[in-house]
């Protein structure tokens, strides 16, 4: 899939590219992300839910980490508790992506160690700016 | 017969009712020792050695008049039902162990009235007991063909006594608390009572039948006799009269009588045991007459003209005939029921003595301060040498004074003293107004009338016509004869004492109590005795008393008597039944109640209440007061009734009420954990439709295939938000009962094959097998095609969606039988948990652990199915009956369900 999104060349020479791994399991919401994260030059891995996650994250080292919670198998609060235990990963930010906006599953969120925490429906753009603002701090 | 061998057979005798006395109390709660016969036979010590021989005295003498002092019982008793009980309820809640402390309890808890009716009672039954010893002697001496001998020492019956006194002291006082059952005597009693009858009717069958020819054969025999005929009627209206005050004498005995009150209400551990002795006791009265007759006239016959006392008829006879056996057979039935009257009288005698004499009036002080074992043993001791003295001062009795007197009329005399009871006791049942003063007045007047025209003439020996005394009265006033008192002369000196003296008796009761109103103190008693049955539950709580009283203070005082151990229990009982704070310092009037309660068993009412009395302080409270207060405290009974019958009620309803609210919960926890996932279900395709939506509008370069792609996405999200609505609607619909179905007969294997030409697309992606045996047959089911396809086209996308990757088989298979059509569909891969078999079926199913698990598809189909499987009258479940993959199920009725079959 990658092969289709162009990138700037650019920016492939000044600096390293950062990387970025979205886990979610809806596949039109998978595109979405992935395009829009790839304009903005980043490497994209993508897993389909929390097993495929963890295997990708034994070889790779992202920047971010765009984490739905509602998958099958492992679920996204299961595989943060993971994340969280490996300390290769302490760096990674950690953003949780759901449509459960109660206080209580945000609060959960937050307290396993997610640095963000965003509504669905989200918008692109705005969460591109989010997650510029987590890496550069 | 010899002295010494009847000695012996009446020492065998008595050591096999010791025997059997300690056996019984050795048995606790036996079926054996605490059953209505054991009761009701002990009753039977109503017959004496008068009953015994007696009877036959006087039958022969003057025909019937034996009978009336039986028929009163057997007249009174269908009142036991009633009368008795209440008297068993009130002496059970006070304690009560004597009709001394009845009475005295019932008018104000008086010691003085205690006293009076304990010398009453002494002074009644003392020479009925003596005349019990004179009947052993008299008999013991014709068995043995002696004389009685002048001098005591050389008379056995004095030995026999002695014996005698010491073994009912020694039984009589096992416990110290008089209101305690004992078992012991009073199974030897009941034995002692069958013994009798039996040993009666034994002498009674062989004169009849043996020494005569049967009843006939006597008849005619005496009917030959003088004076057979007058002797044998009730003669006349004078006669009628004092067989009536015969009759009332020994209704009022049944009743009064210390041995009656002690075996009756005392002993008595059931209320049910009343409705057996309602019929065997009369029975037993009527057994023992039976042969009273034949024995009286077979008597007169045999020893026509010879003087010998008709008393002892039932020994002479079978002496008569060299019967030794029998004529031994007969002592010993005498014996028993002489000693069972002696025994038992003289243990209530002793309790009354030292409950309302003794202790009260003499050492109740001295009580206070010492330990409890030797306060116990300084009662016990006080109780034996009563029982002891009395049974000695009987002896002495007998021997000064009643000589020569007929057994009947000496017993007729201590009925006579005992009646003098009877308007204070049944006063106290019924009669609210019933004084303390009106008790004592009409007793002491009553008393005083009997020991003129009854007890003085036979102490002084002067029974008899000739003494001028008599004759003319004391210093020839006429009106006040002692048998012909204020003129009256057409009634026999017993019943001439009986109308006159209760005539006083009863108009000086209720005049003084009339006049004289009873203090606080008479009228709370008067209440709790005359509406027993409204107190019983709770009585302490109809006691009426004020002031200050601490707890510590009573609780010293019981242990004098009770002991540490029986106290704490007590109190503990105590603070239960009323639900109050063990830390609560004062004490009430329950209170105060209850623990008199607990020493009356040891030292009776009258001491109890002085003993309490000196550790507490009362305030005086004022009749009106108290009127008040029971007013108050009865209703206050009804409003806590009422109030138990509402509150248990409001248990009941706030059971109900919990288990409803639970349900309300559970279904509101339902209900939101469904609006999560349904609006978390309906924002993903939304969440993907502005992602999509936002790109082609913010970036200008997105390349032809891309933006194509894109847009797809938004359609197909779309219509996938679309179908969820739907699935949601369609769901509540069938929840709520609004959906419609149409049924009509189909061929299911058609439906099943149209379902899978419709996701053949599916199906073929991925390569999967599918394996359909019924396709093309006929099976015919009653169902809604539309929605039935609805069904196997969720359980085939779960079934493609889980398939094995590989080499995905489904199968699917129709089975039939006479009520309904099964449906199969297997597919490989993926199967499902047994423990989540039911709960796939729920709505958006989430598995056990807390883990947010996502549902298979929306979540909503399995749901769906089930909806619409089970409005068809069908079933649908999960099943693992192959080793890998899943297995649905659903069946449909082959049947026309609208139709009613």
């Amino acid at each position: 899939m990658s092969s289709h999104y162009p990138t700037t060349t650019q920016q492939k020479t000044t600096k390293r590219m950062k990387k970025i791994l979205i886990v979610d399991d809806e596949p039109n919401i998978v595109m979405a992300l992935e395009y829009t994260f790839k304009k903005n030059n980043f490497e994209v891995f993508i897993a389909r839910d929390g097993k495929e996650a963890l295997e990708i994250l034994e070889k790779q080292l992202p920047d971010v980490i765009i984490l739905d919670v509602m998958m099958p198998m492992v679920d996204g609060y299961a595989t943060l508790e993971e994340i969280k235990k490996d300390d290769r990963l302490s760096h990674c930010k950690v953003i949780f992506l759901s449509a459960k906006n109660k206080e209580k599953d945000i609060e959960k969120g937050l307290e396993l160690g997610a640095n963000l925490y965003v509504v669905k429906p989200f918008s692109t753009k705005k969460l591109v700016e989010q997650v510029h603002d987590l890496i550069e701090n | 017969m010899s002295s010494v061998g009847l000695l012996i057979i009446l020492a065998l005798y008595m050591l096999i009712l010791f025997y059997i006395a300690y056996w019984a109390e050795k048995r606790d709660h036996s079926r054996w020792t605490n059953n209505p016969y054991i009761y009701s036979l002990s009753l039977a010590v109503y017959c004496t050695a008068w009953t015994y021989y007696g009877s036959i005295g006087v039958a022969a003498n003057s025909g019937l008049g034996y009978l009336p002092i039986y028929l009163g019982p057997i007249i009174i008793i269908p009142t036991w039902m009633i009368i008795l009980k209440k008297i068993i309820r009130i002496s059970r809640v006070n304690k009560i162990s004597s009709i001394a402390d009845f009475i005295s309890l019932r008018y104000g808890n008086d010691r003085f009235l205690g006293a009076l009716v304990t010398i009453v009672c002494i002074s009644g039954i003392v020479p009925y007991i003596a005349l019990q010893l004179k009947s052993i002697s008299d008999t013991f001496h014709i068995v043995t063909k002696t004389e009685s001998s002048s001098n005591i020492f050389y008379d056995t019956t004095t030995y026999a006594c002695i014996a005698l006194a010491l073994f009912a002291s020694y039984y009589g006082t096992r416990y110290v608390d008089a209101s305690e059952k004992r078992r012991g005597i009073v199974t030897a009693v009941a034995m002692e009572s069958i013994l009798k009858l039996v040993f009666f009717l034994i002498i009674g069958i062989y004169v009849t039948y043996f020494v005569f020819d049967g009843f006939d054969d006597i008849y005619a025999k005496a009917s030959v006799l003088e004076n057979f005929d007058k002797k044998n009627s009730v003669g006349g209206l004078t006669g009628g009269i004092n067989w009536f005050f015969l009759c009332i004498l020994s209704m009022f005995a049944i009743f009064l009588l210390p041995r009656q009150f002690h075996t009756s209400i005392v002993e008595n551990n059931k209320e049910t045991h009343i409705r057996t002795a309602m019929w065997l006791f009369p029975l037993y009265l009527l057994l023992f007459n039976i042969f009273v007759f034949p024995i009286a006239w077979g008597g007169n016959i045999l020893f026509q003209g010879k003087g010998l006392n008709s008393d002892t008829y039932s020994l002479l006879i079978p002496q008569f005939f060299n019967n030794n056996a029998l004529t031994v057979l007969v002592f010993l039935g005498g014996f028993s029921a002489a000693i069972s009257m002696i025994i038992v009288s003289s243990i209530a005698l002793a309790t009354m003595l030292s409950n309302n004499l003794l202790i009260p009036y003499g050492f109740v002080g001295s009580l206070q301060n010492k330990s409890q074992e030797k306060n116990n043993k300084r009662i016990i001791r006080s109780r034996k040498i009563g029982i002891f003295l009395l049974i000695i001062l009987a002896y002495a009795i007998y021997r000064i004074f009643i000589l020569d007197y007929s057994l009947v009329s000496i017993g007729l005399v201590s009925f006579v003293v005992i009646a003098q009871l009877a308007p204070a006791f049944f006063g106290a049942l019924f009669w609210r107004r019933g004084s303390n003063k009106g008790a004592i007045t009409g007793i002491l007047v009553g008393f005083g009338i009997c020991c003129y025209t009854l007890l003085a003439p036979y102490a002084l020996g002067i029974t008899d016509s000739t003494s001028l005394f008599i004759q003319e009265g004391p210093w020839g006033i006429e009106l006040l004869k002692p048998f012909q008192l204020f003129g009256l002369d057409y009634l026999q000196p017993i019943p001439h004492a009986l109308f006159w003296s209760l005539f006083f008796n009863v108009m000086c009761f209720a005049a003084v109590s009339v006049s004289f109103r009873g203090n606080y103190r008479e009228r709370n008693y008067a209440e709790m005795f005359v509406d027993i049955d409204k107190y019983i539950t709770n009585h302490e709580d109809a006691f009426v008393w004020k002031g200050t009283a601490y707890v510590s203070d009573i609780e010293r005082v019981l242990q004098r008597f009770l002991g540490e151990e029986r106290t704490k229990r007590a109190l503990s009982i105590f603070n239960l039944k009323y639900n109050i704070d063990k830390n609560v310092a004062t004490a009430d009037a329950r209170f105060i109640k209850f623990a008199e309660n607990l020493l009356t068993g040891h030292i009776g009412t009258a001491s109890a209440k002085i003993l309490i009395a000196s550790v507490v302080k009362e305030d005086e409270i004022s009749l009106p007061e108290v009127l008040r207060i029971l007013e108050e405290s009865k209703e206050n009974i009804i409003i806590n009734k009422k109030l138990t019958d509402t509150s248990n009620e409001l248990q009941k309803i706030s059971e109900q009420l919990k288990v409803a609210n639970e349900e309300l919960v559970k279904k509101d926890i339902q209900k939101d954990e469904f609006l999560d996932t349904v609006t978390h279900e309906l924002r993903t395709p939304i969440t993907a439709i502005r992602a999509a939506s936002e790109i082609l509008h913010d970036d200008e370069d997105v390349p032809f295939e891309v933006r194509k792609q894109f847009l797809q996405n938004i359609i197909s999200e779309s219509d996938r938000l679309n179908r969820l609505i739907d699935k949601i609607l369609d769901l509540e619909k069938f929840e709520t009962g609004k959906q419609k179905i149409y049924l009509s007969r189909n061929n299911i294997a058609l439906t099943v094959e149209k379902t899978l030409a419709s996701v053949k697309q599916l199906i073929n992606n991925k390569k999967i097998q599918v394996s359909f045996e019924d396709a093309g047959k006929e099976i015919r089911a009653f169902y809604d095609e539309e929605r039935i396809i609805q069904v196997i086209h969720n359980l085939l996308s779960n079934a493609i969606k889980f398939s094995s990757e590989t080499n995905g088989l489904i199968s699917i298979q129709i089975t039939e039988n006479e009520s309904n059509v099964a449906v199969t569909i297997h597919n490989n891969g993926k199967g499902i948990k047994h423990e989540d078999f039911e709960a796939i079926f729920d709505k958006f199913y989430q598995s056990r652990n807390q883990n947010v698990k996502k549902p298979i598809g929306s979540g909503l189909g399995l749901a769906i199915c089930k909806q619409i499987i089970e409005h068809h009258k069908g079933a649908i479940w999960a099943e693992n009956n192959v080793k890998e993959g899943a297995t649905f199920v659903f069946t449909l009725p082959n049947y026309n369900t609208t139709e009613n079959n």
